[in-house]
């Protein structure tokens, strides 16, 4: 045995036949990796290198580091102070950084950076830097004299975290986590918003995906049985609104489905329902889906026509000529066939639903809020930090969902046509 | 070959050194209009350097982005008071020398004749719009007065339209629970404060719809979806006075704004810029943009005379202004350093009471 093991099959020139055919399909494989470059290179700047910059930015914010380097000084020297009751030293190091800030004009962004976490800061570092250059010591006493939140151990705390550049502290708000005169803890029931609003996304993207997917499959269905010349025509029903601007699309829901909308007025015309039984089909969760999968269902029905339209009908036929019923058929003959394009109509569609906030955010009322909204709102007040948290926080979910998907159906079995 | 590539490098870089015109970015629909109207066509003509307005959903983190990048195409913006001080805050925008600013037409120095608070480190303000409720007076011809008969469903009943933000509907309903204007922001201050407003909105919840864009509001009055809505108040004229609809501005419990002209940090034509600045914010450039639109010009000389509006000709703005002293009885002046202060905590707030 130890002989055949080392007789291993050589090409004429003496090389082993793995290497030989390993050098030769290099040439072929380098060629194909230089045709992909040009598509790498854009991706990687286009894509990759915006979406890093900005998810460097959920861990690294020197707004105050940068401004206040006596106090940078004194925290890192002192890591074990306690908060409820910081040294003369502590404050005196603060008021020379506040003076600082008052001739360097910094104040405003150092006290934007603890604003994050301690709200009301940023008025409290106004008035104490206006105030810095004519305190005498002690320090302590004096800055409480000036305003009595200076002695607020959240706000020791929150400067102590923010003295170095690189934080996590952003991630924990995006975790519903307060900062408090204790630590972080866990927020108040009134202000727990964004881990609801994450399982509230994705749960509304997956109900819509499934109604886009129930939707869809008879739709393309049809489109790909009939032959080509109508089928085209009814594709072009399918393409219309996929090609009409988004915004006109929601803005017509509105008008069809308020509750003096087009709808309604012909329910009660008809005399289905009273006046005063209006259905509220619009701004509540309602509104939202019905506006969703109309936007998303062309993105559920292209994947799954390509898919279908090369389905052989011989195999349903051979199926019922063998007796199966015509559900048996469905079941265990045409839908297996058909599930590369449903893997990939139902990715496409759940990441989108995760991501749109325009059409929640017009129709949705008090319940249509996600989690775009929230990063659209700090995204708009300016505080960049949050929002590329709970942006990274939503990439990396739908990550591991992405992980899920391919573990239970496999991305090698998805087709887009 | 070598001589094209040179004729057209010549060319193209010319074509470059000749656009130095002041490019103005701003809200777009009504409002933009008023200030290409008002501002950018007028300064055009009288100096005659070119100057464009570009739209913008909102200008504010859109000049952030602009700074930080290293890349500003605009020259000035249009931005929300409490942007303008954050933005200036965070180190992104030009300041501006008060100094400079020209005095009244009738010769009121220009730190007399601003309204208090109208000039800021970075912004020069150029009108003040107003949060106000209104009505169809087709629906209640005995309409509301006060700010608490919006949170009135027996004496007028239908469905209330309300911004969906924390910012001017907290104050709104302290303002309607009683609260007297020049306490609102010391109450907001506290969390007792904050349960009362939201015990208040609580009463209208059930048959509130939230609108988002300025534009929904008069839309939703117009549909008959509510029966009242905040809403902005030039938008409100505009369908009232510009399309003739029924509808009626309560003034009482407004909560009025400023908002400001300001450059960002590395604008390619900063003095340009603040030479356009000037002119916008001079009484003439004001009351221009107050032809326009109904939004008060914060100057006490281009209040004195009537302004009449340039839609129709004939109609005098004045009892249409937020700043016209008959609409100031019960009136809110929006506090910039405790929504600076305190934005992100009370939408928080605001997104989880809204959806439990």
């Amino acid at each position: 045995m130890a002989e055949a093991a080392t007789d291993l099959l050589k090409t004429a020139d003496g090389r082993p036949l793995k290497a030989a055919l390993a050098a030769a399909q290099a040439r072929a494989k380098r060629r194909a990796f230089l045709l992909v470059l040009p598509l790498l290179v854009f991706v990687l700047l286009t894509f990759l290198v915006p979406i890093g910059y900005m998810l460097k930015r959920s861990v690294e914010h020197d707004g105050f580091a940068a401004s206040a380097p006596a106090l940078d000084a004194w925290f890192a020297a002192n890591p074990g102070f306690d908060p409820m009751n910081p040294p003369e030293a502590a404050y005196a190091a603060l008021v020379q950084d506040l003076a600082r800030m008052q001739t360097e004009k910094t104040t405003g962004i150092a006290g934007t950076r603890i604003n994050y976490t301690v709200p009301g800061t940023i008025s409290l570092f106004k008035k104490g830097a206006r105030e810095a250059k004519s305190l005498a010591p002690p320090f302590k006493e004096a800055l409480i004299a000036v305003d009595a939140d200076w002695g607020k151990p959240a706000l020791w705390r929150g400067m102590a975290a923010a003295s170095s550049k690189y934080t996590t502290e952003f991630y924990k708000v995006a975790s519903d986590r307060k900062l408090t005169d204790e630590g972080w803890a866990k927020g108040g029931d009134k202000e727990r918003i964004y881990l609801y609003l994450f399982f509230k996304t994705f749960l509304v993207s997956g109900i819509i995906t499934v109604i886009c997917l129930l939707l869809a499959f008879p739709v393309s269905h049809l489109l790909a049985t009939l032959p080509m010349a109508k089928s085209s025509l009814l594709m072009i029903l399918v393409l219309l609104p996929f090609w009409t601007s988004l915004l006109v699309r929601t803005t017509s829901w509105i008008a069809l489905l308020q509750e003096q909308g087009i709808v309604n007025d012909l329910l009660v015309g008809l005399g289905l329902i009273t006046e005063d039984g209006r259905l509220t089909m619009m701004y509540n969760m309602t509104g939202t889906i019905v506006a969703m999968t109309h936007v998303l269902l062309p993105f559920m029905i292209l994947p799954l026509y390509s898919v279908m339209r090369v389905i052989p009908p011989s195999y349903a036929r051979a199926a019922r000529s063998l007796g199966a019923t015509s559900w048996t058929t469905f079941r265990r003959v045409y839908l297996p066939q058909t599930l590369p394009g449903i893997a990939a109509g139902s990715l496409l569609v759940f990441i989108l639903a995760v991501g749109y906030y325009i059409t929640p955010a017009l129709v949705g009322g008090a319940d249509g809020q996600l989690i775009s909204n929230l990063i659209s709102f700090h995204m708009t007040k300016s505080n960049w930090s949050l929002a590329a948290a709970i942006a990274a926080m939503l990439l990396a979910a739908i990550l591991v969902l992405y992980w899920l998907y391919d573990r239970l159906i496999g991305i090698d079995r998805l087709k887009l046509g | 070959m070598k001589k094209t590539l040179i004729l057209t490098t010549a060319l193209v870089s010319f074509g470059f050194a000749a656009n130095a015109e002041v490019t103005v970015m701003s809200w777009g629909g009504a409002y933009g209009a008023a200030q290409t109207e008002g501002h950018v066509k007028p300064w055009s003509a009288a100096t005659g350097n070119p100057a464009i307005m570009v739209d913008s959903d909102n200008p504010a983190p859109a000049i952030k982005a602009m700074v930080e990048a290293g890349n500003v195409t605009v020259d000035v913006a249009s931005v929300e008071y409490a942007d303008a001080i954050r933005l200036c805050d965070e180190g992104l925008l030009e300041p501006i020398d008060a100094a400079a600013l020209p005095p009244g037409a009738d010769g009121t120095p220009a730190a007399e004749d601003f309204f208090p608070g109208a000039v800021t480190e970075c912004g020069v303000s150029t009108d003040i719009w107003s949060n106000v409720f209104a009505y169809d007076t087709t629906k209640f011809p005995e309409g509301p007065k006060t700010a608490a008969d919006f949170f009135d469903l027996a004496k007028f009943p239908g469905k209330r339209g309300l911004k969906k933000g924390a910012k001017a509907v907290l104050e709104f309903a302290l303002l309607a629970d009683g609260v007297a204007p020049a306490d609102v922001y010391t109450v907001l201050g506290t969390p007792e404060g904050v349960d009362r407003a939201f015990a208040k909105l609580d009463t209208i919840k059930a048959d509130t719809v939230w609108w988002e864009a300025g534009a929904q509001a008069p839309q939703l009055l117009a549909d008959g979806e509510v029966a009242m809505t905040t809403a902005y108040n030039g938008r409100i004229f505009a369908a009232a006075v510009g399309e003739g609809k029924p509808f009626q501005i309560v003034w009482d419990g407004q909560i009025y704004e400023n908002e400001s002209y300001v450059v960002p940090k590395g604008a390619p034509n900063k003095d340009l810029a603040m030479e356009f600045i000037k002119y916008a914010t001079s009484t003439e450039g004001l009351r221009a943009q107050a032809a326009h639109i109904s939004y008060g010009p914060p100057r006490k000389s281009a209040n004195k005379e009537p302004i009449i509006y340039a839609g129709d000709g004939k109609t005098e703005m004045g009892p249409h202004l937020p700043t016209n002293p008959a609409n100031l009885t019960n009136a809110l002046l929006t506090s910039s350093d405790f929504w600076v202060d305190h934005d992100a905590e009370l939408n928080e707030r605001f997104q989880a009471w809204l959806a439990q």
